[in-house]
């Protein structure tokens, strides 16, 4: 416990940095993810069901390749630092939202979409006024998923140079001291926590009245 | 108002034409059902008109203009639509869901919500469901909002898509009944498409009766039934109709006896006596000058007020049930009996008295169609 309050106390600054940047990593991660993949996701409900499909089994792919090859990957290509952790990030936060995205607008009622379009609404305003306010629920789930799940594999962008928490557990196996890995572990548990707790507070906020059971 | 131009539409894939060559003309304020059996071609033949489905050839032309030469969305918000599963959306309330045509036309809040106001107070449901949400209705209150949000920009044509098809008998029933009323008093056109002919029957101006893509007949409900162009249109309609075909077509007016036996609201007791003695009658209709129907008086009425009241007005009964001239015979013969009463007056729109039902009228009804008909007139007459 001595140890402990030590490292603390001698880390303490470098731990308010280094989770700072863990939460940029991590937020810019997101954001960029929600404004591929809703669209994207949006665009998939407008094509064939097989094209889009296939689509999505193919981002699925993807996400089975283990992080530390793409963050690899990546590195010849994009150097090291923020940037390519960043977009190593983003690309596993696609898959969730755009399969919430794809499942929650088509899952909204076809007659609702074909009263909408009877009375005379836009393509623009169906998904405006009807698809998006329906499949909200469902695509607010998609992000949180992905956003617990990023800000755990943030911890990665330190081997590529990315900052943030990954770097006091990385400093822990190397220095073999194991009060730095609880140091960096903690905290991100407790951001992925606080985040999920925040999203859910959205996610009812932004539900319409009428849909909450 | 519409017309049908040789219109045909093929869809991928399919052997046959889903509609062929279909001619049609449509006037404004005409209210036509599309009818047949699923797979005719009737709700493709509608959603033409607002180019949900974009026929392969031919014109369709909505006030002379051809529907495939208007902007898409224009077009749609200038046609009424309501459809079989209602299509209220959940997430906005009663009053926000009236007014969706009005809010993508722009306009604003105030002009929107005084319609909201407007339209549900035809429909005799209060205000304040117009914050509620589509949920908290039950079907039939839903598909009377259905209805309205239709009607809400006030288009001249209105399409409707099985709108009463998801609803229990009773309520299907009075929807059926209110709506008729609103469209005559609103003068719209309508194309409704249902495979209920008893429905078609009660609503339409014109029946057209669609088969394999194209339209076996046209006509009056009363055409139909009398002169059914072939035996598809023999079947369709069912053997038993044809032959109650009579209360189902006729309309009170026809039967109706058109000189009841009225007294006016300022007459004296006296002189209701003295009328009630030389007709031979138990009861009278009271009426104003202009003859709007204003209650009815009896004899017991006049028996146990007479010593204390002097004028018709001040004893007669107010509350008495009347049917407008334009109503089926069928519902009206099933509703008096139910109440039990030995007379109904009929009035006009403006509750005008036009005539009397009695039971005697019935009387006569059911011995024509026993032993055929004879000229009815004057027998009529209580």
């Amino acid at each position: 416990m001595q140890t402990m309050m030590d490292t603390l106390s001698s880390y303490g600054w470098d731990l308010l940095d280094k989770t700072g940047e863990h939460l940029y990593i991590s937020i810019a991660a997101i954001v960029l993810g929600v404004l591929v993949a809703v669209p994207l996701g949006i665009l998939l409900t407008r094509i064939p069901s097989k094209t889009a499909d296939r689509f999505i089994s193919f981002v699925g792919i993807l996400q089975t390749v283990p992080s530390l090859a793409i963050l690899a990957f990546l590195m010849p290509f994009l150097g090291v630092g923020v940037v390519p952790a960043i977009i190593a990030l983003f690309i596993y936060s696609v898959l969730p939202i755009l399969r919430n995205t794809y499942t929650g607008v088509m899952e909204v009622n076809a007659s609702l979409k074909e009263a909408g379009k009877g009375m005379g609404m836009s393509t623009f305003e169906i998904i405006r006024k009807v698809e998006l306010p329906l499949a909200l629920p469902v695509i607010m789930s998609g992000i949180r998923f992905a956003t617990v799940y990023l800000i755990g594999w943030a911890t990665l962008a330190a081997f590529i140079g990315g900052g943030g928490l990954g770097d006091l557990i990385f400093d822990g196996l190397n220095l073999y001291k194991p009060e730095l890995i609880v140091l960096g572990t903690v905290p991100a548990t407790i951001l992925a926590l606080i985040a999920n707790g925040l999203l859910s507070l959205l996610e009812k906020g932004l539900t319409p009245k009428a849909l909450i059971k | 108002m519409l017309e049908f131009k040789d219109v045909t539409k093929q869809f991928e894939g399919n052997d046959y034409p889903s509609v062929h060559k279909l001619n049609l003309k449509v006037e404004r304020g005409e209210f036509v059902v599309f009818i047949g059996p699923s797979g005719c071609g009737k709700t493709t033949t509608m959603k033409m008109i607002n180019r949900l489905i974009e026929p392969s050839s031919g014109e369709i032309l909505v006030d002379g203009v051809n529907v495939l030469k208007q902007n898409v969305v224009q077009l749609r918000r200038s046609i009424g639509y309501v459809i079989q599963q209602i299509g209220l959306m959940p997430h906005m309330t009663v009053g926000e869901n009236i007014s969706l045509v009005g809010s993508l036309l722009k306009w604003n809040k105030e002009k929107q919500q005084e319609r909201a106001k407007e339209l549900i107070s035809l429909v005799d449901l209060p205000e304040d469901y117009l914050t509620r949400y589509p949920h908290e209705l039950s079907g039939g209150q839903q598909q009377r909002i259905g209805v309205l949000r239709a009607l809400a920009v006030n288009p001249p044509l209105i399409l409707m898509d099985e709108p009463f098809g998801a609803l229990d008998p009773i309520t299907r029933d009075s929807l059926q009944e209110e709506f008729k009323k609103l469209q005559r008093e609103m003068d719209k056109t309508i194309v409704f498409v249902t495979h209920d002919m008893d429905e078609a029957i009660k609503l339409a101006d014109k029946i057209v009766i669609m088969n394999k893509g194209e339209i076996v007949q046209a006509g009056t409900p009363d055409d139909i039934l009398r002169h059914p162009a072939n035996e598809f249109v023999e079947d369709f309609i069912g053997k038993d109709r044809l032959l109650e075909s009579r209360p189902e077509v006729t309309r009170v007016e026809q039967i109706m006896n058109p000189n009841p036996i009225t007294i006016e609201e300022e007459s004296s007791l006296k002189e209701a006596i003295q009328k009630m003695h030389a007709k031979r009658v138990d009861s009278l209709l009271v009426i104003d000058g202009a003859g709007i129907l204003k209650g009815y008086v009896d004899i017991e009425m006049i028996d146990s007020n007479y010593k204390k009241k002097n004028q018709v007005y001040e004893v007669m009964d107010t509350a008495k049930y009347a049917v407008d001239k334009n109503s089926l015979l069928r519902d009206t013969m099933y509703r008096m009996l139910r109440r039990g009463s030995s007379y109904v007056p009929v009035v006009t729109d403006n509750n005008k008295l036009a005539g009397i039902v009695t039971r005697a009228t019935l009387a006569d009804m059911v011995y024509n169609t026993i032993w055929g008909e004879e000229t009815a007139e004057g027998s009529a007459i209580e």
